[in-house]
């Protein structure tokens, strides 16, 4: 039983929650993604705030079980998982460590800081230079915008010829 | 018609424009041109459908009878369904369907846009959520128009036909009745007339671009949003419904 005095801080539940996984995307965790809004103590129960990638990412419900499994794994039995919508998920969220383990993955990070179009920008953007996560060449084309995961474009490197992801900006 | 009637009626207004186009682009799967085409259709699908889980749920809060967004979408009769018909036609050849997404998007895009400023933060937040991914969509069907009318001689003729043959429900996107008027008044919705400038500057653009030609503005079929429907929809929720009325609260 956790009271008060004994329960975890919600810092040390975030270093928890590094361990579960994305499940389309199992290189990175739900704290690279910037999925988790917010942890906290209300009272005797823990709510975990998360935002889904996308409306309709079916991920989202397997996300939030995982993450109640992973910290009722721990002791906590008096959670809630609290859905929030706004501010909307964007790219930005992914931390550091998580572009870099996507692009080890083969899955090319966003651009950075391109996650907030402004009206009609997108149409100006298509210049955007994607790099091969695999040789690195920037010798690449789009071949769609969208991808396997509604996250992600399809790409293919005009060097190494390899098809691959691209984790597109929202 | 009091306030809460009124919003419920908005909210399923933008619900089932997501709801029936969602499962029109669903009919696609496993048919389309290209493996891209297939998944690109199927994830615009899905994004309208998880937009509709959004705005059901809202309506089910608003309404406060116990009908959640599941029971509001597989158990309302024809009648009851309040999207424009442009959604709801068929999808016909791949030139249709993305003439029918971009007329769709244009105008999506520009509502959603307005509805992220809405008073109620509900709306509000569901709008800025959906805006992101509708601005994807549009991207893309826009693309197409592009590459279609300005491609070979066949995909041309096909995308002016297109072109030609849906404009005439574009014309309900931005008629306001007295919902509109009611949610425009309460800061909660556009007036739907503004935005018919700004779409019609993108697809005159667009359309220009792709070496088609606009119709001239006018006779505009309407009726949807007050639940009379062209005969389509009726064969639409025969196969959305069907499970749920042929075998009532099955689970997955």
């Amino acid at each position: 039983m956790i009271d008060s005095l004994t329960r975890p801080d919600p810092d040390q539940i975030r270093t928890w929650l590094e361990d579960v996984s994305d499940p389309e995307v199992p290189a990175v965790s739900v704290m690279d993604l910037g999925i988790v809004r917010d942890v906290q103590w209300r009272g005797d129960e823990l709510v975990v705030a998360i935002t889904p990638t996308y409306s309709g990412c079916p991920a989202t419900s397997v996300i939030a079980f995982e993450i109640e499994a992973a910290l009722r794994a721990r002791g906590i039995d008096c959670l809630r998982i609290e859905r929030r919508l706004s501010p909307p998920w964007t790219t930005d969220w992914i931390t550091q460590e998580g572009r870099q383990r996507l692009q080890a993955y083969g899955i090319a990070p966003p651009a950075e800081n391109a996650g907030r179009p402004s009206p009609f920008d997108r149409f100006l953007r298509k210049d955007l230079v994607i790099a091969c996560p695999r040789c690195k060449s920037e010798n690449t084309d789009r071949v769609s915008e969208f991808g396997s995961t509604p996250c992600k474009a399809q790409y293919r490197c005009r060097d190494c010829l390899e098809p691959f992801d691209y984790f597109k900006c929202i | 018609m009091n306030q809460q009637d009124a919003l419920f009626e908005y909210l399923l207004r933008l619900g089932d424009n997501a709801l029936i186009l969602g499962h029109r682009l669903s009919e696609w799967c496993g048919h389309s041109p290209a493996l891209e085409e297939d998944l690109a259709l199927s994830n615009v699908a899905l994004d309208l459908i998880g937009q509709t889980q959004l705005w059901l749920n809202l309506a089910s809060e608003v309404e406060g009878k116990g009908r959640d967004a599941d029971k509001l979408a597989y158990l309302r009769d024809g009648r009851d369904f309040r999207n424009v018909l442009l959604v709801e036609q068929p999808n016909g050849d791949f030139a249709v369907t993305m003439a029918r997404q971009f007329y769709f998007d244009a105008w999506h895009y520009l509502l959603l846009r307005e509805l992220a400023g809405s008073k109620h933060p509900r709306i509000a937040e569901i709008a800025a959520k959906g805006l992101k991914e509708v601005t994807y969509h549009l991207e893309r069907s826009r693309d197409w128009v592009l590459r279609l009318g300005d491609g070979t001689e066949e995909s041309h003729r096909r995308m002016q036909t297109a072109i030609d043959d849906l404009w005439m429900y574009t014309g309900e996107l931005f008629e306001s009745d007295e919902i509109d008027q009611a949610m425009a008044g309460e800061g909660l919705g556009p007036d739907l007339a503004t935005l018919h400038e700004p779409w019609l500057g993108l697809v005159r653009a667009t359309a220009e671009e792709a070496t088609l030609s606009l119709p001239e503005p006018g006779w505009a079929q309407k009726g949807g949003k007050r639940g009379i429907h062209s005969e389509h929809l009726g064969y639409i929720l025969a196969d959305l419904q069907f499970l749920q009325r042929a075998y009532p609260n099955a689970t997955w």
